[in-house]
């Protein structure tokens, strides 16, 4: 699917999401008359300080003007922009700050859903697909937190050797599948049925505010320890003097 | 055991009192040191092991505590809740339990809601043996932490250690309430390297280490308005600015959001044109740009006064 | 990675009452030691994983050598080594020790 095509599935009533050198602003007709805030990042676009500040302008545009309807993160994006005059600037404080601006409209009421349909690494990853409350993805989508090149220069270990141990384990190499059992990703979307219905389901079944990636990712055998450390440690704490 | 000769550890330099080095220090020492004695009491020890169960794969040994100590304590009889990262084991990188460790610790902070928590960051970002996981860790416990601020909790960050504050380590410290950083911190979401790598050593040398600092160093975050506070060196200027930043820090909520939205875009418009840390310091009229990198502690942290006060008010 | 674990009579129990002491971090040419009082007081064991192979006698005459000099009863020691130089064991191990024995401040 294009975007264009995504685009049209997911609002058949009507968008006027506009792609500005990679950056997606705009908002959309839901099927239930309501509207979503659109944000996202497009043709594999790396996320630096330019991208990051237009994306949190949006959303904190769309708290101003107040309403009650979803924020839709789209992505396909490379990683953070890795270059000397982002970091100068503080790129992670950009970055932040855009994390921030959707996980406070999330607990404002405004459900944060993020669609992957094409790739997203690193710190890019990290300030937007999983700055939602739930990540879904369409067949194809590649996240990938590090990729196996970068990591067998570092391990010294060939990407061969690497490949083996990631048949063992979906806790380090890159992947749709991998980013699902670990909890990061909840489903991948079915493209040849509307994705306005999916996204109708998908916001009418997940009210229940809290992060439960975790668990899912417990559930899944993907992380099998983080959702238990968690909760003794807020359980220790919370008994604690 | 190794039989190559190799450089014995630091073991005598251990740290014993409040003017030892913040970047010499463990991050047990710093625990210790920092708060009340005898107040600090840890949760899921090194005695429980609970250890990464990715390592062995890749032929690693694990750390009990996986890297990371967290626990509650004082302050100067202030409670707090603790979080700190050991540098030297894997670079204090993100892992599986570290994560999950500091994970609860800022759910615990947000239930209990008036208990603020300290963040000892010393990481190089995301573990790469368990990257997934790691990442998704990072993305928790920011998810955790504006929960936390939400209902009301102050989340100090302190800079200073061996590893720096990279990767995602660098987006939760975007998060926190402030930050506090010395001479040695650097906060950065790519590491020198890699940018060399994707950009050429033409734009940025990753061997030249006053090229790295001016980019990314406790000076120049100081500066361009990345970290609210500079201190030296030492276990007992961490723990005075400790003091002072809960105490200065508002709630947090939209208005904080659009501060930092405002205060994000000035930076853009009045450096986003700048080759080098030197053109902003310039830029921003700072007497003596040259001498900054190589000024002592007191006298920056006068000039960063004189500059203008810090804001507390918007990140 | 190996795993190997020693076990000694020691002449007298470690002084002091602390129950447990940590010290060293894992990394390169480091090692961590845990030391718990959890043994009846003439014995003591250390336990020890580490990612380099084959150093078994050395491991054992260090651990031996360590018993003789700092008779540590009652306790049990635990180590994650990051490839350690002997002296450098020997070091953390009596740390360690002095560590379990000093009393709370």
């Amino acid at each position: 699917m294009t975007l264009d095509d995504i685009l049209a599935s997911l609002f058949p009533q009507g968008h006027d999401v506009r792609n500005y050198d990679g950056v997606l602003l705009g908002s959309g007709s839901l099927k239930n008359g309501g509207r979503a805030v659109v944000i996202g990042i497009a043709d594999r676009t790396a996320v630096g300080v330019d991208e990051a500040i237009r994306l949190s302008r949006h959303v904190l545009n769309a708290m101003e003007r107040g309403g009650t309807g979803p924020i839709l993160v789209l992505v396909d994006s490379d990683s953070q922009r890795m270059s000397k005059r982002d970091e100068l600037l503080g790129l992670n404080e950009f970055l932040a700050h855009l994390a921030k601006c959707l996980i406070y409209a999330d607990m404002q009421g405004r459900q944060t859903v993020g669609l992957l349909y094409g790739h997203s690494a690193a710190g890019a990853f990290l300030a937007t697909a999983l700055a939602t409350r739930v990540l879904v993805a369409l067949l194809g989508a590649e996240p990938e937190v590090m990729d196996l090149p970068s990591m067998s220069k570092v391990t010294k270990l060939s990407i061969d050797v690497l490949k083996e141990k990631a048949k063992s384990t979906p806790v380090f190499a890159p992947g749709l599948d991998n980013l699902a059992q670990t909890g990061a990703v909840l489903s991948t979307w079915d493209e040849k049925t509307s994705l306005a219905e999916q996204l109708q389901t998908l916001l009418g079944s997940d009210q229940d505010g809290g992060d439960r990636r975790d668990r899912l990712g417990k559930t899944r055998r993907g992380r099998p320890k983080a959702a238990d450390i968690a909760e003794r440690v807020h359980d220790l704490a919370l008994q604690s003097k | 055991m190794n039989a190559r000769k190799l450089e014995a550890p630091d073991v005598s330099r251990v740290a014993n009192s409040k003017t030892a080095s913040w970047y010499e220090a463990s991050a047990r020492q710093r625990v210790r040191l920092m708060l009340d004695a005898g107040s600090f009491q840890e949760f899921i020890g090194p005695e429980q092991r609970e250890q990464s169960p990715h390592l062995r794969v890749f032929d690693l040994p694990t750390q009990f505590d996986d890297g990371i100590v967290v626990g509650r304590g004082r302050i100067a009889g202030t409670p707090i809740f603790v979080a700190a990262q050991e540098g030297r084991f894997m670079g204090g990188a993100f892992g599986e339990v570290h994560g999950a460790k500091l994970t609860g610790l800022l759910r615990a902070a947000r239930d209990t809601k008036s208990v603020p928590v300290l963040i000892l960051f010393d990481t190089g970002g995301v573990r790469l043996q368990e990257a997934n996981a790691g990442e998704l860790a990072i993305a928790e416990i920011m998810r955790a932490l504006i929960e936390a601020r939400m209902a009301g909790v102050k989340i100090v960050g302190l800079i200073g250690g061996r590893a720096g504050c990279y990767g995602g380590g660098g987006l939760i410290a975007g998060c926190c309430s402030a930050l506090a950083v010395s001479e040695q911190g650097r906060i950065s979401v790519s590491g020198p390297e890699v940018i060399e790598t994707n950009r050429g050593v033409e734009e940025f040398d990753s061997r030249d280490r006053a090229l790295v600092w001016r980019t990314m160093g406790g000076k120049h975050r100081r500066l361009l308005g990345g970290a609210e506070a500079f201190v030296d060196d030492t276990i007992q200027s961490f723990r005075n600015i400790t003091l002072h930043l809960i105490g200065s820090v508002p709630g947090f909520g939209l208005d904080v959001l659009k501060a930092e939205q405002a205060r994000l875009e000035e930076r853009l418009q009045r450096f986003g044109d700048c080759a080098d840390a030197m053109d902003i310091w310039r830029a921003k009229d700072i007497f003596d740009a040259e001498a900054v990198p190589i000024m002592s502690s007191s006298d920056f942290i006068d000039l960063a006064n004189r500059d203008g006060d810090p804001r507390y008010d918007a990140r | 990675m190996e795993t190997l674990s020693y076990r000694h009579k020691a002449q007298e129990r470690a002084a002091g009452s602390k129950s447990l002491a940590i010290i060293g971090v894992v990394a390169s040419g480091n090692l961590e030691v845990l030391v718990e009082r959890l043994l009846p007081d003439t014995e003591c064991q250390v336990d020890i994983n580490t990612a380099a192979e084959g150093f078994g006698a050395v491991w054992e005459a260090v651990v031996a050598d360590f018993v003789e000099r700092r008779s540590p009863g009652g306790l049990k020691l635990s180590v994650n080594d990051g490839g350690a130089r002997p002296d450098t064991v020997a070091l953390r191990l009596a740390q360690a020790v002095r560590l379990i024995e000093e009393e709370d401040r």
